[in-house]
């Protein structure tokens, strides 16, 4: 029953089965939320860009306010070099953010609670990532995996954990994202059962536990999405600024 | 540290309800494959869209908003300034004219003033002369009609003297000799008679 804090992370067909050859890409709850929370985006930026006034309306403040957000974000991080790449950081922040955000509505799907999903962005901004590395610097990129003033001796086990540290980029960042939302939503569906098997009697403690987790889990919603970001920023300051 | 201890009592919950639910359902749904493919298919696409709409269309609007809004501002600052700079130009130039206006005014006062005194003077001066000259000529008239005065009077009391002498004495003196002691005698008193 809905007593089991994992069925709100399932999966399911909405509407026909749909077949690419030996490919199933059916149209689900997941599609049907990245869906939403993408035309969320546009129908917002959109509205926000319309009309310029000079006194920005509720709207286009919030589209001007992120655009300087995610835009002092990267300068921050990746310097100016990275500007060319704003576009995809922006798109790919809110993407994460209102996937989140869509998550923390009742009965509703988290997208980025499946690891699929985190992990296939991961490993496209890492593999974007290398390749801009590669063609900025050459072979010369390898030398990220060479940190300067380290004793000849040590050089060895030193480009081996920068190696292994490098290749798990997209696993930590995509296990970060998938982690904290299947964790937060779990701990929410847990309380929220606690809360009908407790009844009015004892049902109070848990229902305030969480009430304070969904202002938790928004802050954390917000808070993954920016990490995520930003560390999208940081791979590829690393990749445009090579200095190690 | 509170963080901590959610994940802790998550974890806990987790072992404890897998557990329980293991039966039921085939633990995390995260892990079933089924609807993997699906799932990258449509976050391809739907993120390809999101991607491309926004660095094509609504992100360069945004930006050329802001910068429209950015130069905007900054244009009317200094139009603003400008304005500023040109009242404080003609807030200036009205003041130098009202001091020099002020400055001319005075010059005007000082100038009809002095104007009017010079006249006053000059005509006060003519005034003067004339009285002064009518004052000498009546002195002179006055002085010779004195002089004539006494002249006359001992010319008559010349003649008269000698007409009673004649008259008296029968014998006719010599005019000089009366003369002598008529002038002696109006020098002596003359003040007594026509004394000023």
């Amino acid at each position: 029953m809905a007593a089991n804090p994992m069925t709100q992370f399932e999966v399911y067909r909405i509407g026909p089965e749909i077949k690419v050859g030996a490919f199933d890409i059916s149209f689900t709850n997941a599609s049907l939320f990245m869906v939403v929370s993408s035309l969320a985006i546009l129908i917002i930026f959109n509205l926000g860009s319309k009309k310029n006034s000079l006194l920005p309306s509720k709207i286009q403040l919030l589209a001007e306010l992120s655009y300087t957000f995610v835009s002092k974000m990267i300068s921050d991080t990746a310097g100016s070099k990275a500007k060319p790449y704003f576009s995809f950081i922006f798109s790919l922040f809110m993407f994460v953010l209102f996937c989140n955000m869509f998550g923390m509505i009742p009965y509703t799907f988290t997208v980025t609670s499946h690891i699929i999903v985190t992990f296939v962005l991961a490993a496209f901004i890492f593999i974007g990532v290398t390749i801009i590395g590669f063609i900025k610097h050459g072979l010369g990129y390898l030398k990220l995996f060479v940190p300067s003033g380290v004793p000849i001796v040590l050089l060895p086990l030193i480009v081996v954990i920068e190696i292994i540290s490098y290749l798990s980029r997209p696993i930590s960042l995509s296990v970060r994202l998938f982690a904290n939302m299947m964790a937060g939503h779990t701990m929410m569906k847990v309380f929220g059962g606690f809360v009908i098997s407790l009844g009015v009697v004892g049902g109070w403690l848990p229902l305030s536990f969480s009430v304070a987790l969904t202002g938790l889990e928004i802050l954390v919603a917000f808070l993954q999405a920016y990490v995520f970001a930003i560390l999208t920023c940081i791979y590829l300051n690393d990749a445009l600024n090579l200095h190690h | 540290m509170i963080k901590k201890i959610f994940f802790q009592l998550v974890f806990f919950n987790l072992f404890f309800l897998k557990g329980v639910f293991a039966a039921e359902s085939g633990g995390m749904p995260q892990l079933n494959p089924e609807f993997w493919i699906s799932q990258i298919f449509w976050l391809t696409l739907t993120f390809g869209i999101l991607y491309v709409v926004l660095s094509k269309l609504i992100l360069p609007k945004i930006s050329a908003n802001l910068e429209l809004r950015k130069s905007q501002i900054q244009e009317n600052i200094e139009a603003a300034e400008k304005q500023r700079e040109s009242s404080e130009a003609k807030l200036k130039e009205y003041e130098d004219i009202i001091s020099k206006s002020k400055l001319e005014a005075n010059n005007i006062f000082k100038e009809a003033r002095e104007n009017v005194l010079k006249e006053i003077n000059a005509k006060k001066e003519t005034l003067d002369k004339q009285i002064d000259e009518e004052v000498k000529k009546v002195e002179q008239e006055i002085n010779l009609l004195k002089k004539g005065a006494s002249e006359k009077i001992n010319k008559i009391a010349i003649e008269t003297t000698s007409e009673l002498l004649v008259k008296l004495i029968g014998t006719e003196v010599n005019n000089s000799s009366i003369s002598a002691i008529v002038d002696d005698l109006s020098k002596r008193n003359g003040n007594k008679y026509y004394g000023n």
